[in-house]
């Protein structure tokens, strides 16, 4: 089903994009024209496919590797925030956050 | 569960609890979870989100996970999968919080608890492993908010209840319960000044019988007074709502302890679409049986075990029971006093009675009472071989509590005998002294006596109280009563 | 040593070069550099680091000197700029990321520093690794140096740009969807997609988790193999990274096969055909290359044989729907808020957001975001991710049943040879259909090579792609080696104006 402009401004909100008139017209007919080749997708029988979410485990079972907990990290508070925006006291600072 | 209705609505409440886990290093970094640091100097490259930057699991985060599902009697799931969480907020360095979503850790389970004398049960849909945001900080930075992420990818088990209870304070009673087993076994601190332990409370209000009415959850709640009073003044406010003919809304709503009040938040509800995907850095989380199995060996007596214990080998009532495991202290507490005094019931009633009003007076623990166990199974002995009666007792226990716990070389029952001594607190076990001072009581309450024969009842009390009086004290009722009967024949 | 123009020799003969003292890593890295220098209009290049170079040159004659070794003492290299470095900027190609700098140095970037290698600098990308022309830059396109009015491919055009130019002997590149293999193809030069997990993803910025592989891009296998040997081995800052002992890939490329002789090297080794892989819209040149490299194949000693991977088509819809999905997600950070590009005007929080992302994302950029961000919202999700997930392990299975009847699998890379710059590039269904041969190997996570195979229409290079099993570098390497060995399409140049 193709989407609507209200989709593309509803998707575009949910991701905190900010799209111009003219981006949200063209970004509708791009989406659709997608779309229009995603739909034989559906088609296809997949039950009792078990979903492939990491490549390897087509072939063998793969585990979470785990840490152990041990402190390995050290202040490096100036060298993270060299490429911050906007730090004071060492704090990130935003726009006024309302609760 | 029976409903105790509030203006005719049954209350239906159910709990989001977040326990920091107790790990050294966070959950997918190896960055400090201490408390209190200087902003942003324990947020490191993966905490920050920076470029590049991958997660990998803290083993001591799932162990703790694990520890927990075994307490509850919950199924602690053999494979579990972590689910990107995707939403915008400054203090989520991502832009998703990773958790858990469809197959979480731990999945089901169970904590019981007391509310009053009456035992409750909450069935628990699941608990599972996810991060921690950061803290935005809106003392002004000129007009600005501040994010520190030194919290961020803190540990946390979320617990989530079933909406089995039906009062703020079940709520409370529950939210006690659950923060003393985690305590208990050791995987959370359960400080909650520092949000160590925080609760979100789902509360919805229905006539009896009717379908689950709309839910509104009071978030971050740190602490139980909170919680109970965020609760009640939401019920109220459902309830006038709906009498109005208004309608409850689905809101998440914060609780202002100043004002005592609960209010929307301001950031609206846009329909949260979290777009929860299987996190495509971190495989499925396996747990080997023999490891569940390793966890179950090393773990404590718990609560429930020992409660039912002490009701075993020392006969306490279930309810004194529960009290005496409150905590693990408490527990060694009283088992050290009922075994060196062999008086289990007393010494329940004297940790639940005396030495729980001044605890709780000073805002102290029962690890820190001035009075060991050792010292008041002395004084227990005293009163149940007579020496002292109870009131005599108290007075010997306040000037215990006031010394403050004895140099280590002082013999409790030394000690304990040495306060009796010096307050003349002995009880009179000489029988001619107290015949003596009877045949005065006797002969100088002779109105009493009158009144005795004519079958007041009072008055032979009345005349009891002489006795002791006269003794100043230090009479034994119970012999004291005896004499009497036998002279009045 | 030969007297070939040192840009003209590649990593191995280099390294045999500066072990034998025959030449200084210095005078070598001097020589790029002026030679980077006089061709900066092919835009393969972001940041040149000439101080920096020469300082490790001489590092690394001094170390030399003091009889030190490592596999890649002194050679020049480069890389793409979708690895973060602590020397040098990082952007991605993206605007979003103008002068960012990173605390740390990627995996790969550190061990082939640890190896020994001189890297010259940062090379131009798709944005965020999301294109098949180079033409998703902030920061200009980079042309086909066989021709300039050509697109190099993408996502790692400006490493098969920089390598094919002869400005530098091999570059790191990342492939989600192609993006070692097409530009390599395109540029006439070797590069493989090694088996996702054999390189860590650490310190690569992520475009879709589940598919990113970075792997090196050069002129000759032997030269992928050298590289490739130091990238890779697991990481355990990558919870992807497969646990395996460090490999040596030349090692493997070099083990002769059981029957086999010096005039059949690849005797009885089964090559797999996808018909698939054969249709009627491939163009003829490319065909024509690929079926002459196939038969040089033969002559080698391989035998060929018919397989089917039935939901070859498939997979670019199931790609376009996990790929932009994951990067959706993995977009998010960039908020403006602790690195990045953050709007110069706003009115509050929300529009921050939104207005910095506005200008800090290109509008592929923006598009995968609003493709993966509709699929995985709510009452969508089933649908579009979750059905592409089940595909998805169809396609690996499919694979798996090929690899039943064959060792490796040999078809096109691209349906056609390098397009002209702008042709595509205003419809992206178009650029994302052209990626149908190699969005299967990403997908089921399979190793994958493109090795010049000749020639095609105006003289432009056609790609060989080879796709071995699970972790099968090894004998992937080893029959393209074999190929080289037996042709010199791997040697042609572009002239250069």
């Amino acid at each position: 089903m193709p989407l609507s402009p209200t989709d593309v401004s509803r998707i575009a909100h949910l991701a905190r994009l900010e799209l111009q008139d003219h981006e949200q017209a063209s970004m509708l007919v791009q989406l659709n024209g997608f779309f229009s080749i995603v739909e034989q997708m559906g088609a296809v029988d997949t039950r009792g496919v078990a979903p492939l979410y990491t490549p390897l485990s087509a072939v063998a079972e793969v585990a979470l590797r785990l840490r152990d907990d041990i402190v390995t990290e050290r202040n490096e508070r100036e060298a993270n925030q060299r490429s911050a925006p906007a730090v004071e006291d060492g704090l990130f600072l935003v726009p006024k956050v309302i609760e | 569960m029976s409903a105790t209705l509030i203006r005719g609505y049954e209350v239906v409440i159910g709990l989001e609890t977040h326990a920091q886990l107790s790990t050294d290093s966070k959950i997918f970094s190896g960055s400090s979870t201490r408390f209190g640091a200087e902003p942003n100097t324990q947020a490191s490259p993966v905490d920050l989100a920076l470029p590049g930057t991958l997660p990998v699991m803290n083993r001591g985060a799932v162990e703790r996970a694990i520890r927990f599902g075994l307490a509850v009697g919950a199924k602690v799931a053999t494979q579990s999968i972590f689910a990107r969480k995707n939403y915008f907020y400054p203090d989520l360095p991502k832009g998703y919080q990773i958790s858990q979503y469809e197959t979480p850790v731990v999945q089901g389970g169970s904590v019981t608890f007391f509310v009053g004398e009456r035992e409750h049960r909450v069935n628990l849909t699941r608990a599972h492993l996810e991060e921690d945001a950061g803290k935005s900080l809106h003392e002004d930075y000129a007009g600005q908010t501040g994010i520190d992420l030194n919290r961020a990818g803190t540990p946390l088990l979320e617990i989530v209840s079933e909406p089995d209870m039906r009062s703020s304070a079940e709520a409370a009673e529950y939210a006690r319960a659950l923060h003393a087993l985690v305590v208990w076994l050791g995987i959370c601190d359960g400080n909650m000044q520092e949000g160590s332990f925080r609760c979100d409370a789902n509360v919805s209000v229905r006539r009896p019988g009717a379908p689950f009415g709309t839910r509104r959850e009071i978030k971050n709640l740190n602490s139980f007074k909170f919680l109970q009073q965020a609760i009640d003044y939401e019920i109220q406010w459902q309830i006038d709502l709906i009498e109005d003919g208004g309608e409850v809304q689905q809101a998440t709503v914060l609780f202002n302890p100043d004002t005592g009040e609960t209010r929307a938040m301001r950031t609206k509800e846009e329909a949260h679409d979290y777009r929860y995907f299987p996190d495509p850095d971190l495989p499925p989380l396996v747990i080997a049986p023999t490891w569940i199995e390793a966890v179950r060996a090393e773990m404590p007596e718990l609560p429930r075990a020992m409660a039912e214990r002490f009701q075993r080998e020392h006969g306490l009532p279930a309810y004194d029971a529960a009290m005496m495991t409150q905590s693990k202290a408490m527990g060694r507490y009283f088992e050290a006093a009922a075994r060196a005094c062999g008086a289990p019931k007393p010494v329940a009633n004297w940790l639940m009675g005396e030495v729980s009003k001044r605890l709780n007076a000073e805002a102290r623990t029962i690890e820190d009472s001035p009075v060991d166990a050792a010292t008041l199974a002395a004084l227990i002995g005293r009163i149940a071989d007579g020496t002292v009666s109870n009131n005599a007792a108290r007075q010997v226990f306040d000037a215990l509590w006031a010394a403050g716990m004895p140099a280590a070389a002082a013999e409790p029952l030394a000690q304990v005998d040495a306060l009796i001594e010096a307050k003349g607190l002995r009880q009179m076990n000489d029988s001619g002294e107290l015949e003596r001072i009877v045949d005065e009581v006797l002969a100088a309450q002779a109105k009493s006596v009158e009144e005795y024969r004519a079958g007041k009842d009072k008055a032979f009390n009345a005349l009891v109280g002489q006795v002791m009086k006269a003794s100043k004290g230090k009479a034994n009722p119970a012999q004291a009563s005896e004499l009497l009967k036998k002279k009045l024949g | 040593m030969s007297a070939t123009p040192l840009h003209e020799q590649g990593v191995a003969d280099l390294a045999r070069g500066l072990a034998a003292g025959a030449l200084s890593s210095v005078e070598l890295t001097q020589h790029l550099l002026a030679r980077v220098a006089a061709h900066r209009g092919l835009g393969a290049w972001l940041c040149v680091d000439e101080d920096g170079a020469l300082a490790q040159a001489a590092e690394a004659d001094r170390r030399r000197a003091a009889g030190e070794t490592a596999p890649l003492l002194g050679v020049p290299i480069a890389h793409k700029d979708i690895f973060v470095t602590r020397a040098l900027p990082t952007t991605a190609g993206s605007r979003m990321l103008e002068g960012y700098r990173s605390p740390f140095d990627a995996t790969v970037v550190q061990r082939l520093a640890e190896a020994g290698a001189v890297t010259l600098g940062k090379l131009n990308c798709d944005e965020f690794a999301m294109g098949s022309a180079n033409e998703n830059s902030a920061y200009g396109v980079v042309r086909n140096p066989w021709d300039t009015g050509r697109v190099p491919g993408g996502s790692s055009g400006g490493s098969a740009a920089a390598v094919a130019a002869r400005l530098v002997p091999a570059a790191t590149g990342t492939d989600t969807g192609g993006s070692i293999r097409q530009p390599a193809s395109f540029c006439g030069i070797t590069g493989i997609k090694p088996t996702y997990g054999v390189c860590s993803r650490y310190g690569m910025i992520a475009f879709a988790s589940s598919l990113d592989q970075a792997g090196p891009m050069a002129r000759s296998a032997e030269d992928c193999a050298l590289l490739l040997s130091a990238m890779s081995g697991f990481d355990e800052r990558d919870a992807t990274s497969a646990e395996r002992p460090p490999q040596d890939y030349v090692a493997a490329m070099r083990r002769g096969r059981d029957g086999a002789d010096a005039a059949r090297p690849l005797a009885g080794l089964r090559i797999g055909l996808p018909r698939e892989f054969f249709p009627q819209a491939l163009s003829a040149d490319v065909d024509g290359a690929v079926r002459a490299a196939l038969a040089e194949l033969e002559k080698l000693g391989a035998v060929l044989v018919d397989v089917s991977l039935p939901r070859t088509e498939l997979s670019i819809p199931v790609y376009y729907i996990i790929a932009p999905a994951e990067a959706s997600s993995n977009l998010s950070r960039y908020d403006g808020v602790r690195y990045g590009h953050r709007a110069e005007r706003y009115a509050d929080l929300l529009d921050m957001y939104k207005k910095s992302r506005a200008e800090g994302f290109g509008a592929e950029v923006k598009r995968r975001i609003m493709i993966g961000t509709y699929v995985l919202s709510h009452g969508y999700y089933d649908a579009y991710y979750l059905q592409a997930q089940k595909l998805r392990r169809m396609i690996a299975d499919d694979f798996q049943a090929c690899f039943a009847h064959c060792d490796l699998i040999a078809g096109p890379v691209t349906p056609t040879v390098a397009w002209a710059l702008g042709d595509k590039a205003d419809d992206p269904v178009k650029n994302y259909l052209a990626d149908i041969f190699t969005l299967p190997a990403s997908l089921a996570g399979l190793p994958g090579m493109s090795l010049p195979a000749g020639f095609g229409e105006h003289g432009l290079p056609v790609g060989l792609q080879l796709i071995g099993n699970y972790f099968d570098e090894g004998r992937l390497l080893h029959a393209a080696h074999a190929f080289q060995q037996a042709t010199d399409w791997h040697r042609r140049a572009p002239a250069l104006a």
